[in-house]
């Protein structure tokens, strides 16, 4: 699908325009969770690594898979449970009574 | 089951977005995060039904090893360390994107095949823009973790040099695209690319480092996106471009913040003090006076209303639960607290909010910059904790300055100000900051956190 540069182009830019959109609506108090979010999200390069390691080719390929899992892996897993732990914290005031 | 796959992909970058959306609100960011985090797993488990994927046991000694590590990672580390946990995350992100668009050109080569159409061109994108991810991000890291010095390193002909590597870059760039097959070259380009990640960073001063670790957060994502058309994988073409739209959107607000365009952050190596402009025109021959934290809580005794200026400084001395504390002694006293954030105060976009919110600190009290300003004149004293350029009038009034223009909290308004500051060293910047000498402007020096625990102690002393 990829290959017809027309539909990549398309792909691309609409995803971009989407995040443009998304993120700018985060507020500023919100700034470092939404990094270490969307640095999770960047280890979506997880679905290549899975790939390289799962594959029948060379033993060097799948050793770079390895690698790459485990990089992707600590991005993926660091990142969505920093950003939990973070967020956890941000609490409203409490209602004065 | 491609269509399955492929609609699994969709649905994974639904999800994600939507996580992403709901990041946008204090009240639904937790369970946007954890949205997110299921479109993360659809795409992972989307990939292991693929007939491509015919081994498991490299796959999961992978995964156990990377969520053991990121695991310890994400609950041991602190939030003062944050931006460094940022750094290494983005570094990750841009090694495995680098590893991946190799380990694919290797597949081609095995098979006597040569990548063609967009691939070679997303290959080296991909093994390019993830190498200098990588080895920028582990300098990023290092600075902010201390392990080397902070300070931009500059050395006589660092722009030639760097000029002649980004050239190179470019022609190596250009020979693997049309010569896939040349592995040599190919390698020639990854170690290129972990040269310039270096050197790119290392001319780049601590307190520019908000700009850096947003631009590498932005780099890693545009990595992912090229391993994606490596791949011919849409699912990663929109993650990845999503999180490059995110990490340009951040940069863009700090550099705005800071009323410099990026060219001049990346290369203006700022901060590297030019001594001989200070001896000449940074002298004053007024002193700054310091008072007690016993001065200040008399002021405290007659005031209603307090604005608490968070910097750098907080961070570094841990003081953010100690200014909780004197936030909640005010307002046992009748005194009005509020937080005013300044965007780039500290190491990273929102590091600030991260901290005071650790120390309970509710998230209605901290208020963005152009919020609070108006607020200044109003307010009885704006207590400054170690931050200064983000304070200095100068980037008002002052032409001459080198952060004229820069957009700051106007603390010097407020009818007391109190400065918490361990010495009289100027700011990052190299200038001086005439806040200090104002006649409504109290200088109580010391350690940031032991001065506002002092400062706890006089205000409960006083009825």
């Amino acid at each position: 699908m990829l290959d017809d540069p027309a539909v990549a182009a398309t792909i691309l830019v609409l995803a971009l325009f989407i995040g443009f959109e998304v993120i700018s609506k985060v507020p500023p108090l919100l700034h470092t969770p939404l990094m270490s979010g969307s640095n999770a999200i960047s280890g979506i390069t997880i679905v290549g690594a899975l790939l390289a390691a799962g594959g029948e080719d060379t033993t060097l390929s799948t050793w770079l898979g390895f690698v790459a899992i485990v990089f992707a892996t600590i991005n993926v897993v660091g990142g969505f449970l920093v950003t939990d732990r973070m967020l956890g914290m941000f609490k409203p005031k409490k209602p004065t009574s | 089951m491609e269509l399955f796959i492929q609609f699994s992909y969709l649905a994974a970058a639904v999800l994600l977005i939507m996580g992403l959306r709901m990041l946008g609100s204090p009240k639904t960011a937790p369970r946007g995060n954890i949205i997110a985090a299921i479109g993360m797993l659809v795409a992972i488990v989307a990939t292991l039904l693929m007939k491509q994927v015919v081994s498991y046991t490299v796959i999961i000694a992978g995964v156990v090893v990377g969520s053991a590590i990121g695991g310890l990672l994400a609950t041991r580390i602190q939030m003062t360390a944050m931006p460094q946990m940022v750094a290494l995350l983005n570094g990750f992100g841009g090694g495995a994107s680098t590893l991946v668009a190799s380990a694919e050109l290797l597949n081609y080569a095995r098979r006597g095949e040569s990548p063609e159409g967009i691939v070679p061109t997303a290959i080296v994108l991909g093994a390019l823009i993830g190498g200098l991810t990588f080895t920028g991000s582990l300098i990023a890291f290092a600075k902010l973790q201390e392990l080397m010095r902070g300070a931009p390193l500059v050395y006589p002909g660092q722009r030639v040099v760097n000029a002649l590597l980004g050239a190179l870059t470019v022609g190596l760039g250009i020979a693997v695209v049309l010569d896939p097959a040349n592995l040599p070259i190919y390698g020639g380009l990854i170690a290129i690319s972990l040269l310039m990640g270096v050197l790119l960073v290392i001319p780049i001063g601590g307190a520019d480092m908000p700009v850096v670790i947003s631009l590498l957060n932005s780099y890693s994502g545009l990595a992912a996106c090229a391993t994606g058309f490596v791949l011919g994988n849409s699912g990663l073409v929109i993650s990845g471009s999503l999180v490059g739209a995110s990490g340009l959107i951040l940069t863009k607000i700090m550099c705005d913040a800071m009323n410099r365009s990026l060219t001049n952050v990346l290369f203006g190596a700022f901060g590297a003090v030019d001594e001989s402009a200070m001896a000449a025109g940074g002298t004053d021959d007024r002193v700054a006076k310091g008072y007690t934290p016993e001065d200040a809580a008399v002021i405290f005794s007659n005031s209603r209303s307090c604005i608490v200026v968070p910097g750098y400084g907080m961070a570094v001395a841990q003081a953010q639960h100690a200014v909780r504390e004197l936030s909640d002694v005010l307002n046992d006293k009748g005194i009005s607290v509020k937080f005013a954030i300044h965007p780039v105060a500290g190491r990273m976009p929102g590091h600030m909010n991260v901290l005071l919110a650790e120390a309970d600190v509710p998230y209605d009290n901290l208020v963005e910059m152009d919020d609070i300003n108006p607020e200044f004149p109003e307010t009885d004293v704006a207590l400054v904790i170690g931050a200064n350029d983000v304070v200095n009038p100068d980037a008002r009034t002052d032409k001459g300055s080198p952060i004229y223009g820069m957009p700051i909290l106007d603390v010097d308004r407020a009818r007391h100000v109190f400065v918490i500051k361990r010495s009289m060293n100027p700011g990052f910047a190299g200038v001086q900051n005439p806040l200090f000498f104002n006649d409504n402007t109290m200088m109580i020096f010391g350690d940031a956190k032991g001065t506002v625990l002092a400062l706890v102690d006089a205000v409960k002393e006083l009825v």
